[in-house]
């Protein structure tokens, strides 16, 4: 690859991921779970997991795909693709454009083509700072759009989800995207496509039960909440408690639904290992 | 048609003298062979389905059912389905696939059932897996919002050649209740949402998202049974005729390209080629 391009995709990636960081330089970091405190280098350096009890705090999209990329590697995708307003719901508008301004990103996903150990694959990261993650239109036709340019490259599709469900300001076209983004995921794995499904923190509602639930693999991250309706809605409905741990990571994988938990700075060294298992006899 | 607010038409939508898809099949269909179970965990009373005659033809009929009575509506859930039910319509819509019959589903839910078990038993999954299933079906599939479309759970049975819709169903990304207590944290506004929701069948057939509106009688299908099944029936005839004319692919192409459409024209960006 030109090496002028990869120099820029690197910055370009540098520059994206300084702008979503807010701890960048603080010294010491308080685990926001179990409360101790710890430089703020080596939070940095565990790719913000907590050192003391392995809390895994949020992290954006361009940070995710900053930690598992190789380096120049990152393309991305989509860029200009915004958000739309269907049933111009009041204040959405002004909410979109206070999340761009917190966030940097004009929606809830980033796309990319990228590396890692140079295999190459089709990435779609999505980010829960922005409205919890919610999938409206933009954010459904990048998932779609996302498998069908593995599909049509004849690459793995890699997708990061951190959502609160359907966005319900696009009301009825965000739940149609649980249909569109499911189509495209089938109809990818049809043709012979690897879809590794990876969940962080949280995935739930109309994305678990869309194309997050769908990989030929699925992984998740340690403690990541998981399910289709929340604690919350489930608790006043069956009006009892739930058990500890109910529907996080560990719950799933002992009732069936996971393949394995993977550890924030294990991703790079699993993913590289399942495109390279499905590289030969299969297809990438 | 529009003589009833967004919020009269929830309340007509759930109306419990409605129809519902127990009714539906059994006045439109005939020698119905009804089939139960998951075959992997158990039966679930809120997703009726099987085989039946359609003026004569066999065809797979799936619907979600809440029961006219206290004692039927806790069978059924009061039609809020569990993963088991959803993996039930599965397994009957591969059969329908397998045999060559076309599928006509029935929608009227709340809503998928948020429960401990549900949950534990891959909710999620289940519903989509439905939806993953359907968008490649190689059988004409038409469906037929009766009632209560409520979010996934509706979607669930839902991805088809056509989706027609009552003219006082609604469909919707979750009930007006929930819909407020998400976004404004207060249940109470539920008559509000209903009108921002754009969830009526008049509101969904302009935006594309129903392809087709039956006229109900007057006052509501509960008024007279007997008009509202006459209209469904005469739909599911026009329409079964119309998918029968395509192939097994071309039938999914046109579900896959149906739904692929929805929402992309509103967004401003074409697509990018790197």
């Amino acid at each position: 690859m030109n090496r002028t391009f990869s120099m820029r995709r690197d910055r370009l990636l540098t520059y994206q991921t300084m702008r979503e960081r807010k701890i960048t330089s603080v010294r010491r970091v308080k685990c926001p779970d179990c409360g101790a405190e710890s430089a703020g280098l080596e939070w940095e350096r565990s790719f913000q997991v907590c050192p003391k009890c392995g809390f895994h705090s949020t992290i954006g999209a361009y940070y995710r795909l900053s930690a598992i990329l190789d380096p120049g590697s990152f393309q991305e995708l989509e860029e200009k693709l915004e958000p739309a307003d269907p049933l111009a719901f009041p204040g959405y508008p002004a909410k979109l454009a206070g999340m761009e301004e917190e966030t940097g990103l004009r929606d809830a996903a980033v796309s990319a083509l990228g590396r890692i150990e140079n295999r190459r694959a089709v990435f779609v990261v999505l980010d829960s700072r922005f409205l919890m993650g919610s999938m409206g239109t933009a954010v459904g036709e990048k998932v779609t759009r996302a498998a069908e340019l593995a599909g049509k490259r004849k690459l793995p599709l890699i997708i990061f989800s951190a959502s609160g469900g359907a966005r319900m300001q696009e009301g009825i076209f965000s739940l149609m995207q649980m249909a569109k983004t499911a189509a495209a995921i089938q109809r990818f794995q049809d043709r012979g496509g690897l879809y590794i499904s990876c969940l962080t923190h949280p995935t739930t509602g109309g994305v678990t039960a869309s194309f997050a639930s769908l990989g030929d693999i699925m992984l998740a991250e340690p403690g990541a909440l998981i399910g289709f309706a929340g604690p919350r809605v489930i608790e006043q409905t069956i009006k009892e408690q739930l058990p500890e741990g109910f529907q996080r990571a560990e719950y799933l994988l002992d009732h069936g639904f996971l393949d394995q938990i993977v550890s924030r700075s294990q991703w790079r060294e699993v993913l590289a290992r399942l495109l390279a298992l499905h590289e030969e006899g299969g297809r990438p | 048609m529009s003589r009833y607010t967004p919020e009269e038409k929830v309340k007509l939508a759930r109306h419990p003298e409605r129809p519902g898809t127990a009714d539906f099949i059994e006045a439109l269909f005939t020698d119905f062979f009804e089939q139960r179970g998951d075959r992997l965990c158990r039966e679930d009373g809120s997703i009726l389905g099987g085989i039946a005659r359609f003026h004569g033809r066999p065809v797979t009929v799936i619907g979600h059912r809440k029961g006219k009575n206290l004692e039927e509506n806790l069978t059924c859930n009061f039609g809020m389905p569990g993963p088991e039910g959803y993996r039930k319509a599965q397994r009957l819509m591969r059969q329908a696939a397998k045999f060559g019959r076309p599928i006509i589903t029935f929608v009227d839910t709340p809503g998928a059932y948020p429960g401990r078990e549900a949950e534990e038993r891959g909710q999620g999954e289940a519903i989509a897996q439905c939806l993953a299933l359907m968008s490649a079906l190689t059988v004409p599939v038409i469906a037929v919002i009766t009632g209560e479309g409520g979010s996934g759970g509706a979607l669930a049975l839902a991805v088809a050649n056509r989706v027609l819709m009552l003219e006082h169903a609604v469909y919707s990304i979750l009930s007006p209740e929930g819909f407020a207590s998400i976004l404004w944290k207060d249940s109470s506004r539920a008559g509000e949402a209903c009108s921002v929701m754009k969830l009526t069948a008049q509101d969904l057939r302009r935006s594309g998202i129903v392809q087709g509106v039956l006229r109900e009688p007057e006052g509501g299908a509960h008024t007279d049974w007997e008009a509202a099944f006459r209209t469904v029936d005469a739909a599911l005839v026009k329409e079964l005729a119309a998918l029968d004319k395509m192939k097994g692919p071309a039938l999914a192409r046109q579900r896959y390209d149906m739904f692929r459409a929805m929402g992309q024209g509103l967004l401003p960006a074409g697509k990018e080629e790197p």
